[in-house]
């Protein structure tokens, strides 16, 4: 394959790769990453087989694709030019689509996102997208991940030519500075600084490591990018290390991630062959080069010390800083680490100037973030949004509302390291600073919604059972004092909780936080205490009365068959274990709480939901 | 070595405060490292000096004025200007609960404990006053099996663990062997060997360093629970009575059981920082054996019988005398022990010369670096290790030459490693892939024998380059030219065709050892045991000058002694030739000065080597011997005509601690004492006088062997009495220049290295600065040898043999460690896969080793760490005497026996 020896070239490549698309009519674009579990592949090759069928295989082009974003509505079926999206899709549906969309040109409408008495057919009019800003997601979705072809054709590599052909290092880091790019990992520190405090340092060689061990619970932005614009994140990370002065770099991926473990690796060796990496790339004299290592799946690596120490081939457990990786890194060297987010906006701003992005955001928060929608929101999955929105426009705007339309509670925000938003913060702009003020963070954008199901404490319990597991065990506060949290939260959820165990929390939780070695511990106790700090009376009325407000901890509840409703059908007393259900055919049945093992079995099967908690 | 250079930089210091006192910050200290210098108390578990600083035991967290949060002193600099807080309220809170989750963790058992008192947990949790019901206890479960389990040495107890990791570090950063790591994650968390196998079946190399440096009772020896804790333990610190590094140990004793219960040692000391080997930190349990010597004994129709000391003393000294007597001066033989003390070397050959009035006094320097003695001697005018082993870890550039130091001289071997680790390059000649080997820039695995050809090479090559230091030559050296002439028929191509190594590899060896920065070379035996070993020694001594790497700290060339006290043993004047601190025989003005001293004539023949004893005693010549903590029949080469030669004698006398082979053979044995039951002193192989002391009493009858010596003496009409070993000293340094400056009192905390001529006389850590002992370096022609037997059709492999990591010379001290047998329970051969497949031997199956002098049938061990056509093996074991296989062919100038090549065939064992 011939290379691409320097920007011209790369336009004349572009035009090429754009000349060979202007051909189809249209393209069919299937998301085949996180819809693939729900069978996306066989729409995608059921599309190709119709289409030839059809005899329309020189007009359209069925592409499988990254992530569309609507998770709830999975797996999607984009159709352009004309936008159409169309969920959840079966096999059934394709005839359908083929002969409506591709051959007459109309939408699907029973397959489009239902909008009360009509239907939103393009993407453009669905809700979930109209608030949505999308930077780093623009093309994910849009671009067939596997051909570096179609990543140039829709302007990848651009950026990097600017920055390597026309600019200097310490104007690319002005640049990013200007643009206010913050760490999207969790820690939000100014990218452009830490850039160029990793220029600034002496000795070498440097390097550059793409953060990809994701980890928070939820949260799948990284991957869905590194899945759906692998050349976007090489495109970043080419940046980056002009800018720093690197000519190695890592990616650091989790192993669970094999999608993206395949898509990014094809994306380097693709451009490695055009010569978009190694030596004098585009002409600039510039040498690169990258390799994927595997993380094991270790929570505390993503922590970027502990993440160096498994690159360098140790157990990967975080060190003490200073000094930072910036001063000494991987291998003792200067070494930047960027999370893939953070990556995928700096071609953007290269792009589009550090003017562009600055102006999206707030004061301090600047251009848009990307958040994992999860938990009781009815739109689950990826959204961008910029700096500043407020919750509710995110939850409920963009989301969808709550399932069921049951009242919000609270938004748990930043995975293990973040807290809760209760619901008196609905219209709280969501950026770094604010979000840490009332107790959660943006950390690095999991955002579980929540409604009055859900128990505050057994949440706080299964962050802190997460993060024992997780903690690397090397200092004593995290591997001793989480499980001591564990374990008090456990006994609260169990309705043992004692009175002194409120201010045991606290105070174990402060010391956790202050005495802890890396960001794991010092940040593990915060779902504690932003739960014991908006939601202490669920605490007491587990602790005083046993009783879980939310109905969620076992035991601490009673289940009662509600006379009016039940009609006597006898599902629940069959499928009690406990044999304590009685009732005549067709009258109301009943629960004898002495016997009743609380194994929620009836509440689950009965069809008439006539079984309640109490 | 350190002083001057803190006093260049203390004036410039600039300083910081620590809970408000002032103090100096201009070096690399850390605040805890300040803070601790400056007497101020922060509590840590997971600091060890020694270790890279890591952070986690979250212990030593103070406050820094201007700085968000808590800080691990241990890791960050003390900065000029900085303001530290080590005991804030919020602090002491931080801490204690950081102290009460790890008693949380806990087995809090401390009633029966071997580490009460020495706990440095406990002693945090009581400075504090932690509250041990704060949290329930959630610790993992004493006694469950884990990888330690079924080694006899080391027990690990994870409900004792405070998961500092400092074993884990000590195991990977200062052994280097990678053992042990962590595993498990949260709560779960503990330590293990990778892939949970047997701690026997790991890298670990049984140092015990992981115990050493255990804040806790997580690990600990196992012979030694239940035997004794803090109060009831006394520390007697001694040197180490295996290697000559001389290592500084703590003999722990009960008194009340008058046992040594342990040995532990601290970081800080000189030479080994804390560090001990195998046989240094486990290889005790021969000092209580129930196999030592009690009684003197004395042989009666061929069976001995126990006996009283008067009348054992009264035999020898009368049958000894006799002889004397009546067949003259070299009728009698003495051989003194290498094993033993400076003062009782110093006794022996005085009791050779003024009692037997004989020269014929020698000690096993002639079995190992006489050569060196010889060598070195000659071209630069001291035989010693011309540097220090502190010195070691700054060489730039180390040239291995026939020696293994992680097995031989463990604490050495560790120098080395830390030399690597700061990045040093390394380069290795030898036959084998040994542990240093393996991890070399350059492996010369070249043909055994054949170092000569290859240091020959070396020098042309760097001559033919430009590369000589001729500055160096010009200033410092003699006999340049005819040095330079002979070198011209060793090219390259010649000597890769013979050492069966790679030219264009001799070639980058010899550029890369000119160019380091400094350079030094270390060699032990594959130097030394060859029928040219003094020109061996001389060659190196060559490429040293050639090239200016000698004379300057980290730079010269280095023999490391094989046993604890060779050095001394050799300084003592234990030989034919030389009077106490190398003064010559044959120097009538030293004659003259010991005749007055001792108030009798010295003695007229020449005298011999310990090799010519044997030799002579077949001849019927010796008929009196004198053997002194030796085995020669099982460390001379072929033992079996040794044995032979041995039975020809008139009269035999041992001193020893066991019943060895040759005190089989004896007319009176008598019991001796070990290193832990007597004072003394031993000179380690970098010239430093270091104390022996006394920690236990020693079993039945024995007695301490200056006494005995003294007893002998004065039974062969040459009265000897001293008081205590300090008197002998002190009458030896009157009379030796060489050590005239040091004294008993000056080595009460840390040793002294001569040269020290006079007690304000700092020592010399480094020998030959500006000039060499002898004035000029002397370069000598050396030629190119063969062995005295090389291979051929009949016999067409070559034997060496050397000692192990776990075992020491005849094993009759390390074999007496159940740990030990456990790892290396028996004799065996290293044979190259190539070699062993035409008779289908596989690893682990049995072969017969046989040469011209003897066959032994041993284990193999089948692989690719010798070269093709070489066998290597030990000569540790009494059930299988691999030196009843070697040649007795010797040095030509030193009488040292080729013990690292003779002819060898495998048979299949039948």
């Amino acid at each position: 394959m011939p290379g691409i020896a320097n920007p011209q070239e790369l336009a004349a490549y572009r035009t090429r790769a754009v000349q060979a698309q202007a051909r189809f009519k249209g393209r069919v674009l299937v998301c085949a990453t996180g819809c693939r579990a729900l069978g996306a592949l066989a729409l995608s090759r059921g599309l190709r087989e119709r289409i030839r069928a059809a005899g329309l295989d020189a007009d359209f082009e069925v592409v499988e694709t990254g992530c569309h974003g609507q998770c709830a509505r999975a797996p999607l079926v984009l159709v352009e030019p004309q936008g159409y999206l169309y969920g959840p899709v079966k096999v059934e549906d394709l005839d359908e689509i083929v002969q409506a969309t591709l051959v007459e040109g109309r939408p699907v409408e029973r397959l489009c996102e239902p909008a009360g008495d009509h239907v939103w057919t393009t993407v453009e009019e669905i809700p979930f997208y109209r608030s949505q800003v999308r930077e780093v997601f623009r093309d994910c979705g849009r671009v067939d991940p596997r051909s570096i072809d179609d990543a140039i054709a829709h302007g990848a590599y651009e950026a990097a030519a600017r920055a390597l052909t026309g600019m200097t290092p310490e104007e690319v880091i002005a640049e990013v500075t200007g643009a206010g790019l913050r760490g999207r990992g969790g820690a939000g520190f100014p990218a452009g600084v830490k850039w160029g405090i990793c220029r600034k340092a002496a000795g070498g060689p440097k390097y550059l490591i793409c953060n990809a061990d994701e980890g928070d619970p939820g949260a799948f932005m990284d991957r869905a990018l590194l899945e759906g614009v692998p050349h976007q994140i090489l495109e970043g990370m080419l940046v980056a290390a002009y800018a720093i002065g690197a000519s190695r770099g890592f990616i650091y991926v989790r192993a669970e991630y094999p999608i993206a473990v395949e898509h990014i690796g094809l994306a380097i060796e693709a451009a490695r062959n055009l010569g978009l990496l190694g030596r004098d790339i585009l002409g600039s004299g510039f040498d690169f080069d990258v390799e994927v290592r595997m993380g094991a799946g270790a929570f505390v690596c993503g922590e970027e010390s502990a993440l160096i120490a498994s690159l360098e081939g140790h157990r990967g457990t975080p060190r003490p800083r200073p000094p930072f990786p910036a001063i000494q890194g991987y291998d003792a060297s200067p070494t930047t680490i960027n999370n893939v987010e953070t990556l995928g906006n700096v071609p953007g701003i290269i792009l589009k100037g550090q003017a562009h992005y600055a102006g999206i955001g707030t004061a301090t928060s600047k251009g848009t973030k990307v958040f994992a929608l999860a938990g009781k929101v009815r739109n689950t999955g990826l959204v961008e949004v910029p700096m500043g929105m407020t919750l509710r426009q995110i939850v409920f705007d963009i989301g969808g509302g709550i399932v069921e339309d049951r009242p919000f509670k609270a938004a748990q925000m930043g995975g293990p390291s973040g807290g809760c938003v209760p619901a008196q913060f609905l219209d709280l702009p969501i950026d770094y600073e604010s979000v840490k003020e009332v107790g959660a963070i943006v950390g690095s954008g999991g955002l579980i919604v929540m409604d009055e199901d859900t128990c505050m404490v057994d949440m706080a319990r299964f962050f802190m059972t997460f993060v024992q597991e997780e903690s690397c065990g090397k200092c004593p506060p995290c591997r001793t004092g989480t499980r001591h949290l564990k374990d008090i939260l456990t006994r609260i959820c169990a309705g043992k909780g004692r009175e002194s165990d409120l201010e045991e929390l606290d105070r174990l939780s402060a010391e956790v936080k202050v005495s802890s070695l890396c960001g794991l511990g010092q940040t593990a106790p915060n779902p504690v205490l932003s739960t014991l700090q908006h939601f202490r009376a669920e605490f007491e009325a587990h602790i005083r009365e046993h009783r879980c407000p939310a109905k969620t901890c076992q035991g601490l509840f009673r289940y009662e068959i509600e006379p009016h409703t039940c009609i006597g059908c006898g599902i629940c007393a069959r499928n009690c274990p406990a044999r304590c259900i009685t009732g005549d055919k067709k009258k109301p049945h009943l629960i004898d709480p002495d016997e009743c093992i609380k194994c929620g079995l009836c509440f689950e099967k009965c069809p008439y939901k006539a079984i309640a908690k109490v | 070595m350190n002083a001057p250079h803190a006093a260049a930089t203390s004036a410039t210091t600039a300083t910081a405060t620590i809970d408000g006192r002032r103090i100096g910050a201009a070096g690399d200290a850390t605040i805890l490292e300040a803070a601790l210098e400056a007497g101020i108390h922060i509590p840590h578990l997971c600091h060890d000096p020694r270790l890279a600083p890591t952070g986690a035991c979250r212990l030593c967290l103070v406050e820094i004025e201007g700085q968000r949060g808590l800080h691990t002193s241990c890791t960050r600099r003390l900065e000029p200007g900085m303001v530290v807080r080590t005991r804030t309220e919020a602090i002491v809170a931080s801490r204690r609960t950081t102290l009460e989750l790890l008693l949380s963790e806990h087995c809090v058992d401390c009633l029966t404990c071997d580490r009460d008192g020495t706990c440095l947990l406990q002693d945090y949790a009581y400075e504090v006053q932690a509250d041990r019901n704060r949290f329930p206890n959630v610790m993992l479960q004493p006694g469950q099996p884990n990888y330690a389990t079924g080694n006899a040495a080391i027990e690990y107890d994870p409900s004792k663990c405070v998961r500092c990791q400092r074993c884990v570090r000590y195991c990977a950063e200062v052994q280097m062997a990678e053992a042990l790591t962590m595993t498990g994650r949260g709560a779960d968390v503990e330590v293990t060997t990778g892939f949970d196998i047997a701690l026997n079946d790991s890298t670990c190399v049984l140092c015990g360093g992981c115990v050493g440096t255990c804040p806790t009772a997580a690990l600990h020896d196992r012979q030694a629970k239940g035997l004794g804790r803090e109060k009831d333990l006394e520390k007697v610190r001694t040197t180490c009575s295996y290697c000559g590094v001389g290592c500084q140990l703590d003999l722990n004793v009960n008194r009340r059981l008058n046992r040594v219960v342990r040995v532990t040692s601290e970081p800080g000391c000189v030479p080994n920082d804390g560090n001990l080997c195998v046989k240094g930190k486990y290889a005790i349990d021969f000092i209580h054996s129930p196999e030592r010597l009690t009684t003197p004994l004395i042989k009666e129709e061929g069976a001995f019988r126990e006996a009283s000391w008067e009348e054992a003393i009264e035999v020898v000294g009368r049958r000894m005398s006799e002889i004397r007597d009546a067949h003259g001066p070299d009728a009698v033989a003495f051989l003194s022990s290498s094993r033993c003390t400076n003062e009782e070397n110093y006794l022996m050959q005085k009791l050779a010369r003024a009692a037997g009035r004989t020269n014929n006094i020698d000690q096993c320097a002639t079995t190992c670096h006489a050569p060196t003695v010889a060598g070195l001697g000659q071209a630069l005018g001291s035989g010693a290790m011309t540097n220090s082993i502190g010195e070691i870890e700054d060489v730039h550039t180390l040239f291995l030459i026939g020696a293994n130091p992680t097995e031989a001289h463990p604490i050495v071997g560790m120098a080395m490693k830390r030399a690597l680790r700061k990045g040093a390059r390394l380069i290795v000649a030898d036959p084998r892939v040994t542990w240093m080997a393996a991890r070399a820039d350059i492996h010369i695995k070249h043909r055994p024998g054949t170092d000569n050809m290859l240091v020959n090479a070396m020098m042309r090559h760097l001559l033919d380059r430009g590369l000589a230091d001729l500055d160096f030559v010009r200033e410092r050296c003699e006999n340049f030219e005819a040095f330079r002439a002979s070198l011209d028929e060793f090219t390259l191509e010649r000597a890769a065709e013979v050492c069966g190594v790679d030219a264009d590899l001799i070639g980058r060896a010899a550029e890369m050892y000119r160019e380091g920065e400094p350079s030094a070379i270390f060699y032990t035996l594959g130097i030394t045991e060859h029928t040219y070993g003094t020109d061996n020694v001389k060659n190196l001594a060559n490429l040293a000058m050639l090239c200016g790497q000698i004379g300057k700290p980290s730079s010269g060339i280095n023999p490391l002694r094989g046993q604890n006290n060779v050095q001394g043993a050799c300084d003592m004047g234990a030989q034919h030739h030389s009077l106490p601190g190398y003064q010559k025989m044959a120097d009538p003005a030293a004659r003259a000065r010991f005749q007055e001293a001792w108030g009798v004539p010295m003695p007229e023949n020449v005298g011999g080597k310990c090799t010519d004893f044997f030799e002579q005693a077949g001849e019927g010549v010796v008929k009196g011997f004198y053997c002194f903590g030796e085995d020669p029949i099982r460390s001379e080469p072929n033992a079996n005509q040794v044995i032979e030669n041995i039975r020809k004698m008139d009269f035999i006398v041992c001193q020893d601690i066991f019943m060895t082979e040759i005190a089989r053979l004896a007319d009176v044995v008598l019991p001796a004492t070990c290193f832990a039951e007597k004072d003394g002193t031993f000179t380690n192989t970098e010239r430093r006088v270091q104390r022996v002391r006394k920690a236990v009493e020693p079993p039945g009858d024995a007695m301490a062997d200056w006494r005995i010596l003294c007893a002998v003496s004065t039974a062969m009409g040459y009265p000897m009495a001293y008081a205590h070993p300090s008197e002998i000293w002190d009458e030896m340094r009157s009379l030796a220049p060489l050590l005239g400056g040091i004294t008993y009192a000056r080595i009460e905390e840390e040793g002294l290295q001569w040269p020290c001529p006079d007690e304000r006389h700092p020592g010399t850590p480094f020998l030959h600065a500006g000039r060499f002992t002898r004035g000029k370096g002397l370069f000598h022609v050396i030629g190119h040898e063969l062995p005295a037997e090389v291979p051929d059709d009949d016999y067409p492999l070559i034997l060496s043999t050397g000692r192990t990591l776990y075992n020491y010379n005849l094993g009759n001290m390390t074999r007496k460690t159940a740990a030990i047998e456990a790892k290396q329970p028996e004799n065996f051969v290293e044979v190259h896969a190539d070699d062993a497949a035409p008779l289908g031997l596989r690893d682990g199956g049995l072969v017969r080793v046989e040469t011209r002098r003897g066959s032994l049938v041993v284990r193999a061990h089948v692989g690719r760490k010798v070269r093709r056509g070489a066998l290597w093996m030990p000569w540790h074991y009494e059930e299988s005497p691999t030196n009843i296989l070697t040649m007795d062919a010797f040095d030509k100038e030193t009488r040292t026996g080729e013990y690292k090549v003779c002819a060898a065939r495998l048979l299949p064992h039948a």
